[in-house]
């Protein structure tokens, strides 16, 4: 029976190899499913009145003459919608006094921030439901708008939130996490050394590239309602639709089509979905929403907006004694659904792979009349990756140390490992060591260090700067029990159904949601692994909680963490099944079977095998099973990961600084990520590729940019500037491969490392071009005008 | 967002063109290329009741050799301008600045036509025409007319064509033998528009600048002829210091505004540099 296997079953695993994404050829040809695509019978189109307004008064509001427009089915207001304007939830009250006020879908009263919704048109023409926005009468009377984080926390400013029950103040919380060291204070007054800066880690948008949109049908088969939307979530929209609309859970069906690109920004319950649902409920018709690029840069909510005070005490020989962590972050308007947790991601890793004896992390959560802020690629974890590997940059200036010796003198040694941090985690693997070794190498270091001398010394208006970013992150949110200490209100498990069908094919159920990230292959990459079977013959089956119930969905570079370990047993345990039926097929005993290649063989008798398919096949027709078994052959698997994954890496940038101008060019990139084993590292690299953009996007060119008025000047793609490829070097990756030991698959998570890690690279290399000009710090997004302005400073500083 | 409904009209002729000008009125617009009317009806900043199409206006495409001059159908992509070998042959500063508008899919449907009566400060090509000395050959309902560059921008996106005129075609003129040519474009991003962007055309004798052409983008509401510079230009050394002290009445006469990626003293700034590099690279030196 053995010869009948084909060949690429018996030969090489399908598990790290650079296969083509088997998603590519249905993207690449427009065989795409986009929830806008989605037509039903007697669909109407909802189009949304926004205000203009970062903070007034609604004084009056008439939605009645847009009735009348041509195609109008129906208008809203939140006196219309009554009690189907539901709340926008949060399911991470961080502290037990956070304020958490009410958020509408609808605003009720009173508009927060320039996208605020205020009323909704519904027409059979998506185009006539724009046109009739227009009728509607509203006025505003304008109240002050809370902008500055610092000016907000004044006693007396204008209160973003003012009702009768609020406290009266623009703090939305405050955390404190102490280290677990010896006190800050303690560890400072040993210090020969204090470097103290103040980072701006700005807000950012996700500017995905398929726009958000939703389509809510309460007109099926059954009496349920689907629900398609472009999420990054379906499951835990599914239960937060529930509770938010009070439909049964047991009714709503949550489809995330393909979805094109996520970043966080579809990680959420948006006020949009919320409209749909229960709009199309109330008229009985299915809704459909798809927001326009303007929409998008005001409505979909925001990443980053810290304010971030720093410190860091040391010994004058370099040795790092203590860390102190101020923030201000920027929750916006209103809390979405982890926004006040989203800063609190990145407590754990300020000290990023550094060894010292204190830390002290503070965090304010500040309301402001700005669109609302929530994860965005790393949520927490860029902006403490910033702070600490630019700090380092600055104390190695104080010091007169080359930063790189700084940073090897206080890492955490590959032998010191599993290492319990000063923030409270345990990193389980890593090698810094080697991952820097490669990268130097790779980057010519010493050469590069060389030309920036003789630039230097002829006084070159061109000047060449180097940076380093040698970063750790968090990966695999998460151990339910540590979301639970954190107050999350859910869990962090995933869960897998592996279900081989009579004819041999294989369903992967999985609760991940790709959204880009290549799911498909890659877990098919695993299964076909255990089971001895062609990638080919495997069908994920993903974001639809019709046929996927169960899961956790996708963010925090979790899927592969959590969501494999879940596919492995999955599949181990359908391995066991088939076993059983196996024996009782070529009549021998269990422990006689050997698995390998597709198929049971009865060990030292080559010519006894049973492929799995004709296991599978047996399941069905279930003629002649053993006692006790049941028919069909599936398993599955719910993972609650033990532990977190930490992923690190060294990454290296080269920029030229046009002293004339400012303008700064990004001349070489070198990055050594370890992401411990590789599934599939073509994909590996697709990630760290895109993640590189989107970091160097944010220190030199992305940021938005709010008036005083609390307008949005960055409100279109001409004015918050996406890199595109023309802008960024050919990049130079590679990896080093220390397996994860919190996971039996040896996996850290990828989907974030390059956004977090190149950043501070960047920075760090823009300030050391300048550094013997005066320049220690440059603020992000180092446009040309404000490396320029920088410059203009120190001179005049120096001068 | 999501403009409101016109209606539209697919133009074969110019006289066909300008008929239909006439009975839309002032709610009438032409559409060439579409790069720039149709982000202004997306975001409903204008609401035209008809859209008049010329891109299939034959008489609008072509470019011919006129002896002194190059003259340019005003329906001609960035594409076609870009890679015309008379265009590169006889006027290339135009071909430089072209080559540098946005991406290749906009530089395949953007016209030079719709860039110039556009007339956006930060576009490219108005700073060209002014600088070559251009002509616009237009045409109304009363028949046809030249406007030389100097006289066409007006102000922002403004320009001295009535509201029932079609912009035909553009006349170039040679500027003969020794000169040299380049565009100094200074952007955000590889794709972006121009913070500042300089035209610059220097006949150059062995070790003399003779004369100079320099024009001026996003400088003010309009392009910028950089007249001072020119005389400081004329007959001096081909150095780099007197390029550099030339460049230093680059902003003479413009109007720098400020937005989000430049204040105006900053692009003041830009200008000057601008200008240095762009007449020095124009001049070989
Ligand atoms: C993303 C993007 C980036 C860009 N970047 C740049 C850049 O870097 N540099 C740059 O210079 N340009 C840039 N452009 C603009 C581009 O060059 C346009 O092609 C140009 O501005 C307009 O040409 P058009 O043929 O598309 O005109 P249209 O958009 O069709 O028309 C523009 C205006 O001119 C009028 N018009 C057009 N043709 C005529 C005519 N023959 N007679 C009378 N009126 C007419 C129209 O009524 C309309 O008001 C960019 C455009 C986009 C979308």
């Amino acid at each position: 029976m053995t010869d009948t296997l084909p060949d690429s079953l018996t030969t090489q695993s399908p598990m790290g190899r650079p296969l083509r994404r088997k998603e590519d050829a249905r993207l690449l040809h427009g065989q795409t499913n986009w929830t806008d695509n989605i037509q039903l019978p007697g669909m109407l189109h909802m189009a949304i009145l926004r205000s203009p307004m970062a903070h007034a008064h609604i004084t009056h509001l008439d939605v009645t003459p847009a009735l009348s427009e041509p195609h109008v089915v129906a208008a809203f207001s939140a006196k219309e919608l009554g009690d189907l304007n539901g709340a926008v939830p949060c399911v991470w009250p961080v502290t037990d006094e956070m304020q958490a006020p009410a958020f509408p879908a609808l605003a009720i009263d009173k508009v927060r921030h320039v996208g605020d919704c205020v009323a909704v048109v519904l027409a059979t023409d998506r185009n006539a439901a724009f046109d009739a926005l227009e009728a509607i009468e509203i006025d505003y009377e304008a109240l002050p708008a809370v902008i500055d984080l610092e000016a907000a926390l004044e006693p007396g400013a204008t209160l973003v939130h003012d009702a009768a029950d609020s406290p009266g103040t623009n703090e939305c919380y405050t955390y404190h996490l102490p280290g677990t060291g010896i006190p800050y204070d303690e560890a400072k007054a040993k210090a020969d050394v204090v470097v103290k800066r103040r980072f701006i880690n700005q807000r950012l948008i996700p500017a995905f590239m398929e726009p958000r949109a939703v389509v809510a049908s309460p007109m099926g088969v059954s009496n349920e309602m689907t629900v398609w939307s472009a999420t990054q979530i379906p499951h835990i929209l599914r239960v937060l639709l529930a509770l938010v609309t009070g439909l049964p859970e047991n009714s709503l069906r949550i489809i995330a089509p393909d979805v094109g690109g996520g970043f966080g920004g579809k990680l959420q319950i948006y006020r949009e979905e919320i409209l749909a649902v229960q709009i199309a409920r109330h008229l009985g018709r299915p809704v459909k929403w798809t927001e326009t690029r303007s929409e998008n840069m005001v409505a979909t909510h925001h990443g980053r907006g810290q304010v971030q005070d720093i410190e860091i005490a040391a010994t004058k020989d370099g040795k790092l004694l203590g860390m102190k962590v101020n923030l201000l972050a920027d929750m916006g308007a209103y809390l979405q659904i982890i926004t006040p947790g989203t800063p609190l991601l990145g407590m754990f890793m300020y000290p990023g792979i550094y060894k010292m004896d204190a830390y002290d992390f503070n965090c304010v959560g500040v309301f402001t009349n700005k669109t609302p802020t929530d994860a965005y690629r790393g949520a927490g974890r860029p902006e403490s990756t910033f702070a600490i590997e630019r700090i380092m940059d600055e104390l190695a200036a104080e010091l007169n140390m080359d930063p790189m010796e700084l940073r090897k003198k206080n890492w955490i040694n590959h032998e010191d490992f599993p290492y319990a941090t000063i923030a409270g985690l345990v990193y389980d693997t890593g090698n810094y060591e080697a991952a820097t070794a490669k990268a130097i190498d790779m980057f010519d270091y010493a050469g590069l260090r060389a030309e920036q001398e003789r630039r230097r010394a002829s006084g070159d208006p061109v000047q060449l700067g180097i940076g380093i970013s040698t970063f750790t992150e968090m990966c695999g949110l998460a151990p339910s029990r540590t979301l639970g200490a954190l107050k999350y209100v859910a869990g962090g498990w995933e869960h897998c159904t592996i279900r081989m069908l009579p004819t041999g094919k294989v369903e992967l159920i999985t609760g991940t949601s790709p959204h880009g990230q290549g799911h498909e292959t890659a877990w098919s990459q695993i299964a076909a692994d255990i089971l001895g079977i062609d990638v080919d013959d495997i069908e994920v089956v993903h974001s639809d909680t019709g046929r996927a119930p169960y899961g956790m969905d996708t963010y925090g570079s979790r899927s592969l963490a959590v969501g494999g370990q879940a596919i492995k047993k999955a599949a181990e345990r359908l391995i066991e099944k088939a076993r059983v039926i196996a024996a009782h097929q070529l009549e021998c005993s269990i422990d006689d079977l050997e698995y390998a290649g597709g198929a049971f063989r009865v060990k030292g008798d080559a010519e006894k095998a049973q492929p799995l398919a004709a296991v599978a096949f047996e399941a069905f027709s279930a003629h002649n099973l053993p006692d006790g078994v049941e028919p069909t052959l599936q398993a599955e698997s719910t993972v609650d990961p033990q532990d977190f994954s930490y992923p690190h890496g060294t990454h290296l940038a080269a920029v030229e600084v046009d002293t004339e101008t400012g303008k700064t060019t990004l001349r070489t990139y070198v990055c050594v990520d370890d992401v411990g084993v590789q599934v599939n590292p073509m994909i590996v690299e697709g990630q760290v590729h895109g993640g590189l953009a989107q970091g160097i996007a944010q220190a030199m060119y992305e940021g938005v940019e709010y008036d005083e008025d609390g307008n949005l000047l960055t409100a279109s793609l001409a004015d918050y500037l996406v890199p595109s490829a023309a802008d960024l070097p050919s990049f130079t990756t590679s990896t080093t491969e220390t397996p994860s030991t919190t996971n039996p698959l040896g996996t850290k998570g990828v989907g974030e490392a390059g956004a977090i890690a190149s950043t501070p690279a960047i920075i760090n290399a823009i300030v050391d071009a300048l550094r013997p000009m005066g320049v220690n710090d440059v603020e992000m997004p180092a446009s040309p005008q404000r490396v320029w302005r920088t410059i203009q400073e120190a001179k005049a500083a120096t001068a | 967002m999501i403009p409101v409904s016109f209606d539209y009209v697919r133009a074969t002729s110019v006289a066909d063109a300008v008929a239909a000008l006439v009975a839309g009125g002032e709610d009438a617009k032409v559409l060439a290329g579409g790069q720039s009317l149709m982000p202004v009806l997306r975001l409903r900043m204008a609401a035209p009741t008809v859209v008049i199409d010329c891109s299939r206006v034959t008489e609008m495409q072509g470019i011919t050799d006129a002896g002194d001059s190059v003259v340019i159908g005003a329906g001609t992509t960035h594409h076609e301008v870009m890679n015309n070998p008379l265009i590169n042959e006889h006027t290339p500063l135009l071909a430089m600045a072209t080559a540098t508008v946005a991406d290749p899919a906009i530089r395949h449907r953007g016209t030079l036509g719709g860039a110039l009566a556009h007339a956006d400060p930060a576009g490219d090509l108005p700073a060209v025409a002014l600088a070559l000395d251009a002509v616009m050959t237009v045409v109304g309902p009363q028949g046809s007319r030249d406007i030389p560059a100097a006289e066409l921008f007006t102000d922002y996106f403004t320009t001295s064509m009535a509201e029932d005129e079609i912009l035909v075609s553009i006349r170039v003129p040679k500027l003969g033998p020794g000169w040299g040519y380049h565009y100094e474009k200074f952007q955000r991003t590889a794709q972006g528009w121009a913070i500042v962007g300089v035209a610059a055309a220097v006949q150059r004798n062995n070790g003399t600048i003779n004369q100079a052409r320099v024009g001026l983008t996003n400088m003010g509401p309009g392009p910028v002829r950089a007249s001072s510079v020119e005389q400081a230009l004329t007959n001096a050394a081909a150095t780099a210091e007197s390029v550099a002290a030339a460049a230093q009445s680059a902003t003479d006469g413009t109007r720098a505004t400020s937005d989000l990626h430049a204040a105006a003293d900053y692009r003041e700034h830009l200008a000057r540099v601008m200008t240095e590099r762009a007449v020095a690279k124009a001049a070989g030196i």
